[in-house]
């Protein structure tokens, strides 16, 4: 895309206003009250427009400035792996226990470096299983089961 | 009491076995996160944080603030061995510290900053044992409208201190505030932008914020660009100071602690500030300037010196007053929530072994830490060559473990991947995540001061500008954002932060 325009700034810019509209619409709908008693919607509807003006404000910098140099690449497959292994360890972790959620997520997440293949992540995983069970289970008394209700028959 | 009976008491609390042995934790932690790139003391607090909740107040404080000094001295040596600050404010300490490595003179580059931090800490902890209890007794007359003028303070400056654009800081301070009134009003019970989810009539989990912003937004930037680190220094020999050496640190060391230890107060990333103040007034005063950026020792020893002194000074504002200084102090504040102890003025009475027991501790911590940094150099010498590949996994799985043993609550992992993706995204496009932080912890405060002093003043706003002490701390916030956004001094602000890049 060749716009003539700082893309940080549209793009952040982009992200303040959308986050300002939602808290300052959806404080409307609050008890908005007097400056002598303010009611709950009162701070988040002016700090709301206060953070769309300063978008706005953000957007409107950044036009006719081009970014200096090119951003690296978005890493895709880290973003996908490392967000999935959060994800999946709070989807699964009542589910499936202790020791195959810590597995998992320590396989996955370790693969969402290029540096690491199949083999160094399962070796990463087998390590981390030991060194989570002392420090958590057994130096400070998680309490999870160690195997969830997903795995027993 | 008087200062002495009342260090007594901070020391009888600090030798305590436990104690000394959570504080021999906290610094050997700190020093492990300070010297590791790509994690820091902030992720680490945050996840530690729910650990802590099971031991006594005093311990975990004297833990955590162990961990945060501690990585002020970890820091310097991922500086000087490998040019990467391991820590941010370490960042000027890699000028003059990585060519005085390339020199072969690595060993007093380190000894230079670690007995530099040492001093530093010892006066700084003495200082905040002196200067902090007139200070909260000060506090104990602040109505909500001072509160309300001082956490304005607190924001403003912050941005006047924070890099990049001002507008940005301004909006992630906004948006920080915005996330902090998550949760059930506190006045009417109204519950707010809770999308009918019951885990959030209690507000955003803190750690969850923290973590995401702080420790997988950063993963997420590494893997950008993934390049493996190399040492350049496999060992270090001779950590001894030659004569000479010792004679020209003396100054800079001295000018460096008592430069951290001002701008240490200040909020909002004073700890960074005074690293680069105390370099840029080496360099105008020492005699042979040319010699900064080639391995000059006075580089290394001042900056060093300063940081130090600004981490233990910067918790003067939080034990004086409750307001956290940058986002490790709002974790402190978290700390001290989650042992049921509101931090404020009321601190050093109510809780005289917490307050007098952590600044003994620093003593006790700073002597640690030059024992673990000096001769056990060789240690983190290793620790830097474990690869980030296998690092980042390992954090990524703490961070869940952590999150969800503080109340068992799955809903706080989610939010760490959402607040991970936004953190990542604002990152990117250039806007700093201490401010956000900063804005979410002061968010409710500012909340609550603001009403209650509208109520007090009947819906008349002048209250904050008829009252002195509001009006004083008002007026310096405007002069923090006219300093931070006049052409002049902008200029020159820009400058010392393109040194940092």
């Amino acid at each position: 895309m060749a716009i003539n325009a700082s893309r940080n700034d549209l793009a952040s810019g982009g992200i303040f206003v959308a986050f300002g509209a939602y808290f300052a619409l959806e404080a409307l709908r609050y008890e908005f009250g007097t400056p002598f008693r303010m009611g709950p919607g009162f701070m988040p509807v002016v700090l709301g427009s206060v953070l769309v003006a300063l978008g706005i404000a953000i957007v409107l910098k950044g036009l006719g400035k081009a970014d200096e140099g090119t951003s690296p690449p978005i890493p895709w497959r880290g973003i996908t792996l490392v967000l999935g292994t959060v994800v999946f360890f709070a989807a699964a972790i009542r589910g499936l226990g202790f020791i195959p959620v810590v597995a998992i997520s320590a396989f996955a997440a370790a693969l969402a470096s290029r540096n690491n293949n199949w083999l160094s992540a399962a070796v990463i995983a087998a390590g981390l299983c030991v060194l989570c069970l002392v420090v958590f289970v057994v130096g400070l008394g998680l309490l999870v089961p160690l195997v969830g209700p997903w795995l027993r028959f | 009491m008087d200062l002495i009976a009342s260090l007594g008491l901070g020391f009888s609390v600090a030798f305590d076995p436990v104690n000394i042995l959570y504080c021999f934790l906290g610094v050997l932690l700190g020093t492990l996160v300070g010297v590791l790139p790509g994690i820091g003391p902030t992720a680490t607090i945050a996840m530690l944080l729910p650990i802590t909740f099971t031991l006594p107040a005093e311990t975990a404080l004297i833990m955590l603030a162990g961990i945060y000094y501690g990585a002020q001295y970890g820091g310097s040596t991922t500086a000087i061995l490998i040019n990467l600050p391991g820590e941010s404010s370490a960042a000027v300490t890699a000028i003059d510290g990585y060519q005085m490595a390339r020199n072969g003179r690595a060993g007093p580059a380190l000894a230079a900053a670690a007995l530099g931090s040492f001093f530093a800490g010892t006066v700084a902890a003495f200082l905040l044992a002196a200067f902090a209890p007139p200070l909260a007794r000060a506090a104990l007359n602040f109505g909500a409208p001072e509160y309300f003028s001082l956490i304005v303070l607190g924001l403003l400056v912050s941005i006047a201190l924070a890099h990049g654009s001002i507008l940005k800081a301004l909006a992630m301070i906004v948006l920080g505030l915005l996330l902090g009134m998550v949760g059930q009003d506190i006045y009417t019970g109204t519950p707010r932008f809770t999308f009918g989810v019951r885990e959030l009539f209690g507000g955003l989990n803190f750690v969850a914020v923290a973590v995401g912003v702080f420790g997988i937004a950063e993963i997420l930037r590494n893997l950008e660009n993934e390049t493996e680190r190399e040492v350049g220094v496999k060992r270090v020999t001779n950590l001894w100071l030659t004569r000479e050496d010792f004679r020209r640190i003396v100054g800079p060391v001295l000018r460096g602690t008592g430069l951290g230890s001002i701008l240490g107060v200040l909020p909002g990333g004073g700890h960074i500030l005074s690293s680069f103040a105390s370099y840029s007034t080496e360099k105008r005063l020492s005699q042979t300037p040319r010699e900064f950026g080639k391995g000059a020792i006075e580089g290394v020893a001042g900056p060093e010196s300063a940081n130090n002194a600004a981490a233990q000074t910067s918790f003067i504002p939080l034990l004086t007053l409750g307001i956290p200084a940058h986002p490790v102090m709002a974790l402190m504040v978290g700390a001290f929530i989650l042992q049921g102890i509101t931090p404020g003025p009321n601190v050093i009475n109510e809780q005289p072994t917490l307050f007098w027991g952590v600044i003994a501790s620093m003593w006790i911590g700073n002597l640690m830490l030059v024992i673990l940094n000096l001769p056990l150099i060789g240690l983190w010498v290793k620790m830097l060559t474990i690869p980030y590949r296998v690092l980042f996994p390992a954090i990524v799985v703490f961070a869940c473990i952590g999150t969800f043993s503080i109340n068992q609550n799955v809903f706080d992992i989610y939010a760490i991947a959402f607040f991970g993706i936004v953190g990542y995204l604002l990152i990117r496009f250039g806007c700093e995540p201490a401010p956000l932080l900063l804005g979410f912890v002061l968010g409710p405060l500012l909340e609550e001061h603001l009403r209650r002093a509208m109520i007090i003043s009947r819906g008349d706003p002048a209250i904050f500008v008829t009252r002195p002490i509001s009006a004083t701390l008002l007026a310096l916030a405007l002069a923090a954002i006219l300093v931070a956004v006049l052409p002049n001094i902008r200029r020159k602000r820009e400058e010392v932060f393109v040194e940092e890049a």
